[in-house]
């Protein structure tokens, strides 16, 4: 094939890693530590996910990248170009061909099926580290489920914005136990934590994985009097006329022209190749 | 009701040689209730100390100094507290207060330890500061500021404002003018007469004869002055 | 009646320094107890073994609980030694940015032990928060304010409000006054008085500051290289202190 090994990693590493999620599938939530790799690509950019993925692909699987729901930015392009050189995979843009799918601040809207696993890039993944800087402090906390610090986070926003204002990286508490960061997705897609895939999270340079088995209960933390909210912004797709998927608003011009459109740039794609159109669709086309 | 028995006092002092001064020996005294006995003798003898032996705020070396039914001399701190609130008032000669807490409050405390509800306890507060002219434009006022006779006033009034059954009162008419001495006498005719047991120091010799059912000279428990 | 908390034989080394040794009293509910003593004199060594931040080498310190009865607080689990750390017992720092989270808002800081309890009604607990400042005497409109922004005995009266709103029955004081201008102080002194007899506290106060002990403490307790010398009803240890340290540290004070 080539000089690298498969998917880069020696086989010892992939199989610490594999460890590590299977320690975190037997214990949803719980953020299990592992020695994260230099990877030829900084800190920032899923080195975290970049390793579980390769720890998870094998030569027969088919991959897919997203950075924040598109397949064509330059962070989803050169991981998916690092899998193909590194691990020959085949790799495509469509979701639903994908076993693995890597992503970066999404989770796709077309649901997801067992067979398909889904790999988080994680930046921090101590959902209490902004309220209680102490690692000692914050394992403690879990082991001992001492979650009253986290609410004190979403009082602090309901007291500064009226509402919960946390819009992504909303906290979950997975299978009635751990506390976790979903990661910085839009809290729009909390809801769909509860799937049929696997999903696993990878923070490289914090050095921790951690995973959501398929069907297991997420439940996003709220209060009585201000639950939770799925929220998006109040349209619709301006290429497809989905009103149910997560939107990107796009500024046009210096009048302040501005469009939405589906931030799942293969959703949107797939919506208008089976003949939805938009407000803006024949505008954009010509 | 207070029933001192063959007490003995002496100051033992570790930092300068460990010299011990004897200041009592032998001091016994029954108060019943309804009986005011004044403690004479003269400066330095001990009356002082021995009110303040009977009041839980100096150790007795020995013996037994029992007021209700509860030796002050061997009781916990704990006991004497819960005496000190329910049983047993002490009108001092100084007022000891948190500063910033308004007179109306300082006078209301011992009703409020025992349980009585704000309103009333206020009330009454304000009632006794009235009898005593304290004017009202005082009350919301931190006695720490008064002058010494409307503190001296402010203490009689937080010692008479519970209907303690057992009262100490040291100099209580000190620095009074004849209409508030007047007052402070009355105060104590109602305390004997609702059956209060009362030890005093009287400087003021018709005072003393007017509440007193008699009196003790303490210098007969003085060491070394004993006759 | 069952003393609140038992202490019983406290010891506590630091390598060959003695920190405490055999410390033992017995507190009952709604008293207040003052130690005293000078700085290195194992006060604090003792106030942190007791409040559980710190192991003891040898004794028990018993705690009369709610659910159990007395249990002894120093080999009882990690996990409920910290639960009754944030509900029966409350622990007030000398600093009060030790005891605040100084990022987050006052009322944040009040909320944070209620909904360490499970409340989760923001409503409900904005509510106490704001019944709380007000208690502590801090204007309601500053709710949202952060500590940071706040004077030293505001910080301080935060960190009481913080302790107290779940309604702990046993609070731990270290030098609760220090640090502040005795104006304040004085303040502070007597909201604490009130708050303890309105609430029926017990409370156990280290300090150095015998002014201090003389306006809260029912009862004393005078430490010297580790050991206690000398106990008894605060007025009468101060009056007519018995031991000669305590004799030495109370004609020490300077008279005003």
């Amino acid at each position: 094939m080539n000089e690298y090994n498969f998917a880069y990693l020696d086989e010892q590493t992939k199989r610490m890693i594999r460890r590590a999620i299977l320690k975190g599938l037997a214990i949803p939530g719980y953020q299990v530590p592992f020695a994260s790799r230099e990877m030829p690509m900084p800190y920032g950019w899923g080195t975290g996910g970049v390793q579980v993925s390769a720890a998870t692909l094998t030569p027969d699987d088919t991959f897919k990248v997203i950075d924040q729901g598109a397949d064509d930015t330059t962070n989803a392009v050169s991981i998916r170009k690092f899998f193909e050189k590194t691990a020959g995979v085949e790799t495509t843009e469509e979701t639903y061909r994908a076993t693995v799918i890597q992503t970066r601040h999404r989770i796709p809207e077309a649901k997801l099926r067992d067979d398909q696993i889904l790999v988080y890039q994680v930046p921090i993944p101590e959902p209490l580290r902004f309220l209680e800087p102490r690692e000692t402090e914050t394992r403690k906390m879990h082991s001992l489920e001492e979650y009253g610090l986290i609410h004190v986070k979403l009082y602090e926003d309901i007291s500064q914005h009226g509402a919960i204002a946390t819009s992504y990286a909303y906290p979950v508490k997975v299978s009635d136990r751990y506390v976790m960061d979903p990661s910085p997705i839009p809290k729009f897609d909390n809801p769909k934590l509860e799937m049929d895939a696997i999903q696993l999270f990878g923070a490289g340079r914090e050095q921790r994985i951690y995973a959501v088995p398929p069907h297991t209960k997420v439940v996003s933390l709220d209060f009585e009097d201000y639950p939770f909210e799925a929220s998006k912004a109040n349209h619709a797709c301006d290429l497809c006329g989905a009103e149910d998927s997560y939107l990107d608003e796009v500024i046009m011009d210096d009048a302040g022209n501005r469009m939405f459109v589906c931030s799942d740039t293969d959703y949107c794609r797939s919506r208008r190749a089976a003949g939805h159109v938009g407000r803006l669709a024949e505008e954009n086309a010509a | 009701m207070i029933n001192v028995k063959n007490v003995s006092k002496s100051f033992t002092l570790h930092n300068q040689g460990s010299a011990v001064i004897p200041v009592m020996d032998g001091a016994s005294l029954q108060v019943s209730p309804g009986e005011c006995v004044a403690l004479t003798g003269a400066s330095g003898a001990g009356k002082s100390t021995l009110m303040r032996v009977i009041y839980g705020n100096y150790l007795a070396a020995s013996g037994q100094v029992v007021v209700g039914d509860l030796d002050v001399a061997r009781a916990e701190p704990r006991e004497i507290i819960a005496l000190r609130r329910d049983t047993l008032g002490y009108v001092s000669q100084f007022l000891r207060v948190v500063p910033r807490v308004p007179t109306l409050d300082v006078v209301a405390e011992p009703l409020l330890a025992v349980g009585h509800d704000r309103q009333a306890a206020m009330d009454k507060a304000a009632d006794i500061l009235e009898r005593l002219n304290i004017p009202e434009r005082l009350w919301s006022l931190s006695p720490t500021t008064f002058s010494g006779g409307e503190q001296q006033r402010v203490n009689i009034a937080r010692g008479f404002v519970h209907h303690y059954p057992a009262m100490l009162l040291d100099e209580p008419t000190a620095s009074l003018d004849a209409r508030n001495r007047e007052t402070v006498l009355s105060l104590i005719e109602e305390a004997k007469q609702r059956g209060a047991a009362i030890v005093g120091i009287f400087h003021d010799a018709e005072a003393r004869e007017r509440v007193s059912d008699r009196e003790v000279d303490v210098s007969q428990f003085t060491p070394g002055l004993a006759a | 009646m069952t003393p609140l908390l038992q202490v019983k034989g406290i010891d506590k080394h630091y390598g060959a320094r003695i920190g405490c040794m055999d410390v033992s009293f017995d507190l009952y509910p709604g008293e207040v107890m003052g130690i005293v003593g000078e700085s290195g004199s194992g006060k604090s060594t003792l106030l942190n073994c007791m409040a559980g931040h710190l192991i003891p080498d040898a004794g028990q310190v018993i705690f009369d609980t709610r659910a159990e009865g007395p249990v002894d607080t120093v080999t009882m689990s990690e996990p409920e030694r910290r639960m009754l750390s944030r509900t029966d017992w409350a622990f007030v720092h000398q600093h009060a940015r030790d005891g605040l989270r100084m990022s987050v808002s006052a009322g944040g800081n009040i909320g944070e032990r209620l909904m360490a309890v499970g409340d989760r009604h923001y409503g409900d607990i904005r509510d106490k928060a704001i019944d709380w400042l007000g208690r502590v005497e801090i204007d309601v409109t500053r709710v949202d304010d952060r500590p940071m922004a706040f004077s030293g005995g505001m910080q301080q009266r935060l960190q009481i409000a913080r302790n107290l709103v779940t309604g702990p029955r046993l609070v731990f004081m270290d030098e609760p006054t220090g640090g502040l201008d005795v104006s304040v102080q004085a303040r502070l002194l007597d909201l604490l008085r009130g708050l303890v007899r309105e609430m029926g506290l017990s409370a156990i106060i280290v300090t150095h500051d015998l002014a201090v002990v003389r306006l809260l403490a029912d009862r004393l307790m005078v430490m010297k290289d580790g050991h206690v010398v000398e106990t008894g009803l605060t007025d009468q240890v101060l009056d007519d202190p018995q031991h000669a340290y305590t004799q030495l540290l109370v004609s020490s004070v300077l008279q005003v």
